[in-house]
């Protein structure tokens, strides 16, 4: 449990001192979500109806593009060499960097998705719902994206290659998470189900996610 | 003081030191003229009281756009003469002209709630000075990744001299993606030629603005230079041990 | 740490790369206190032989044990007795020195609380405690990283070219690191292409056992 700690606490501190990408992830995610009306237009009332589903993208998208480097760094400067001699399980380790990661990079967007969401005409009284649903759905996107980072470091790529490998897996976090956010603003469908549903899929993420990522930095030690 | 004697940091530091008080005081005594002006100035009789938001939203505007010609200049001075206190002026001015864009935002916001019904509206204006604030954080971006300020140098003022070019190009694209899809639905200021009685309390809240902007940014200068000595320092002590 | 019967142990081992066999028929034993040094061209697997020891590569045949020691006590794998310096110091340039060897030595396993300050001074890198680590030089990094073998007790040392961007000073200090781990029982397989200040070593000579 310490040398969890000791990970945990030492990543989210890389993250905040210069150079680190905490709040990287929601600059790029407030970027490509103020972008969409410049190809959607400013009509507020479609803004409204689709502002979920941008909101999502935004997340999904900055969620995986910040993950890139989560291994990478590591393994360029022979960290990566000692985290696997440490006596904690490697499941473990991996498993702390992703909270660091989401806790840095997850969190801080969904803090301002309210902002966000006051330029997409959201009604104030959903927000609140639309960003629970980021709170509930991210975990699933940073324990999925995990595995494409692992799997791209031990083939030397990253970048799209990365996105290209995990994206198709987010699919369903996509659709529940959209699903609930829509059930908030829009409605008549009720928000439990796809809600609990998101839930699920973070829950299951959280055991999957670090497994196979120690799988593939272990399958990478050729 | 000869401009080329302000070349030296040291100087330079003297200088802000023996100013900086002046400055600040001008400022918090033009403000609260300012303030009272605007206490005295007509309601529109239309909108009422909240009116007097555009006297904080028109000069947040103004010296966010003026932040980045600061910058603009400084990005010259470093690519082209090379001083050394060109970059620490353009460092300096990147969040304080950030959040100026910001209050314009705010405050547009603010204002926005009571005449549109709603806190944002894609509105040309607002949608120019959110690009702007987007470019802020860009540059803020890239100081922040950049560990060595040698090295963010360059590459900021480059950005810099892409923004300034860049932002009449944005503003005017802005304006025909916005009259494209809008087409004159959204209430707009002005028209006819603005009332001194209006006019006045702007441009003395606009003169507060910019000294402030100045108190600010002399500060923020002093602060990076005095951050650089203290990394040259224990780089120094580094290298001693 | 123990001292009773630790071995570590190699019979007909081999690995592979890439396809390619790197070594093999590979035997050798190192025991408490004593220090074996790898030898050989380039490419012959100096290196490779490390990282397998440490647990970062897999081997394609034979045995590798360690025995004795904590080994036998709580099954702990060769990997978590053993340190690893390869040529990469595993240092962040964002944290300051001490907290770089703060994490490490807790990630590792040393007890809680444990101080740093004594494995800093072995290193001579005590006064940089808190600066950060971005503004050491090379040779700098190098001793933050050795310092982490000091901090954290481990009976096998795993030394890739260790005296590589060190001083002669540096040099003297890394014997005499090696020197006390030895009398203490620990182990040292090192790779090196010339002397690195150990006491009568044993050579394993690499490329000639194919």
């Amino acid at each position: 449990m310490t040398a969890f700690l000791a990970l945990l606490g030492r990543d989210m501190r890389l993250a905040v001192r210069v150079g680190g990408g905490a709040l990287m992830g929601a600059l790029f995610y407030f970027t490509v979500v103020a972008m969409m009306p410049f190809a959607i237009g400013p009509d507020l009332n479609l803004l409204a109806r689709i502002g979920s589903a941008i909101l999502w993208l935004g997340a999904l998208l900055a969620s995986l593009l910040a993950l890139d480097r989560l291994f990478a760094t590591d393994h360029d400067d022979g960290s990566l060499d000692l985290l696997m001699m440490g006596a904690m399980p490697l499941e473990l380790a991996v498993a702390a960097k992703a909270i660091a990661h989401w806790l840095t990079t997850a969190l801080p967007l969904i803090v301002i998705t309210p902002v966000l969401g006051l330029m997409l005409n959201i009604e104030m009284s959903a927000m609140g719902w639309v960003a629970l649903t980021l709170l509930a759905g991210t975990p699933a996107l940073t324990f999925i994206g995990l595995i494409g980072a692992a799997l791209a470091v031990t083939l030397r790529r990253g970048g799209l290659l990365l996105a290209v490998l995990v994206l198709p897996l987010t699919v369903p976090v996509l659709i529940f998470g959209v699903a609930a956010a829509n059930a908030a603003i829009i409605g008549p469908a009720p928000f439990g189900p796809p809600f609990t549903i998101l839930c699920a899929l973070s829950l299951a993420s959280f055991v999957i996610g670090p497994f196979a990522a120690a799988a593939a930095l272990r399958q990478g030690l050729e | 003081m000869a401009v080329i004697d302000l070349a030296n940091p040291t100087r330079f530091l003297t200088l802000v030191n023996r100013v900086l008080p002046w400055l600040a005081g001008a400022t918090a005594l033009v403000f609260a003229y300012g303030l009272y002006r605007v206490g005295g100035a007509p309601d529109d009789y239309q909108q009422g009281a909240t009116v007097k938001i555009m006297y904080l939203h028109v000069p947040g505007a103004w010296l966010g756009m003026m932040a980045w010609g600061v910058m603009t200049v400084a990005a010259l001075g470093t690519l082209v003469w090379r001083h050394p206190l060109a970059d620490v002026a353009g460092k300096a001015a990147a969040p304080v002209g950030a959040a100026f864009t910001f209050i314009c935002l705010v405050t547009g916001a603010l204002w926005g709630r009571p005449m549109w019904g709603t806190y944002w509206v894609w509105d040309a204006r607002l949608t120019s000075v959110l690009v702007l604030f987007l470019l802020y954080l860009g540059m803020l971006a890239l100081y922040w990744t950049a560990e060595d300020p040698n090295r963010s140098a360059r590459a900021a003022a480059i950005l810099a001299l892409v923004g300034a070019v860049n932002i009449p190009i944005i503003k005017f694209s802005v304006d025909w993606w916005n009259t494209l899809h809008q087409p004159a639905s959204v209430v707009r200021m002005g028209g006819a030629a603005i009332d001194a009685s209006i006019l006045v309390p702007l441009l003395i809240m606009a003169l507060a603005f910019t000294l402030l902007f100045f108190t600010l940014h002399f500060a923020a200068m002093r602060n990076e230079i005095l951050r650089r000595r203290v990394r040259s320092m224990r780089m120094m002590q580094a290298r001693g041990a | 740490m123990s001292t009773d019967l630790i071995e570590l142990s190699a019979t007909d081992l081999a690995c592979e790369r890439g396809g390619r066999l790197v070594f093999s028929g590979l035997n050798f034993a190192v025991s408490a206190g004593e220090a074996l040094v790898v030898t050989g061209r380039n490419g012959a697997g100096k290196s490779t032989l490390l990282r397998l020891i440490a647990g970062l590569l897999r081997k394609s045949g034979g045995r590798l044990d360690l025995t004795g020691g904590a080994a036998g006590a709580d099954e702990a794998t060769t990997a978590e007795q053993s340190h690893y310096l390869g040529h990469l110091d595993a240092v962040k340039p964002a944290l300051s020195v001490g907290e770089n060897l703060r994490f490490w030595t807790t990630y590792l396993g040393a007890p809680r609380g444990a101080p740093i300050r004594p494995a800093l001074e072995a290193v001579d890198l005590a006064q940089l405690s808190d600066l950060p680590a971005a503004y050491l030089s090379a040779g700098q990094r190098r001793r933050l990283s050795i310092a982490r073998l000091v901090a954290v007790p481990r009976p096998l040392w795993l030394l890739d070219e260790p005296t590589s961007a060190l001083d002669t000073q540096s040099q003297d200090r890394l014997a005499a690191l090696m020197r006390n781990h030895r009398s203490r029982g620990g182990m040292i397989v090192a790779a090196a292409h010339g002397p690195i200040g150990l006491d009568d070593p044993r050579e394993l000579k690499l490329g000639a056992v194919t």
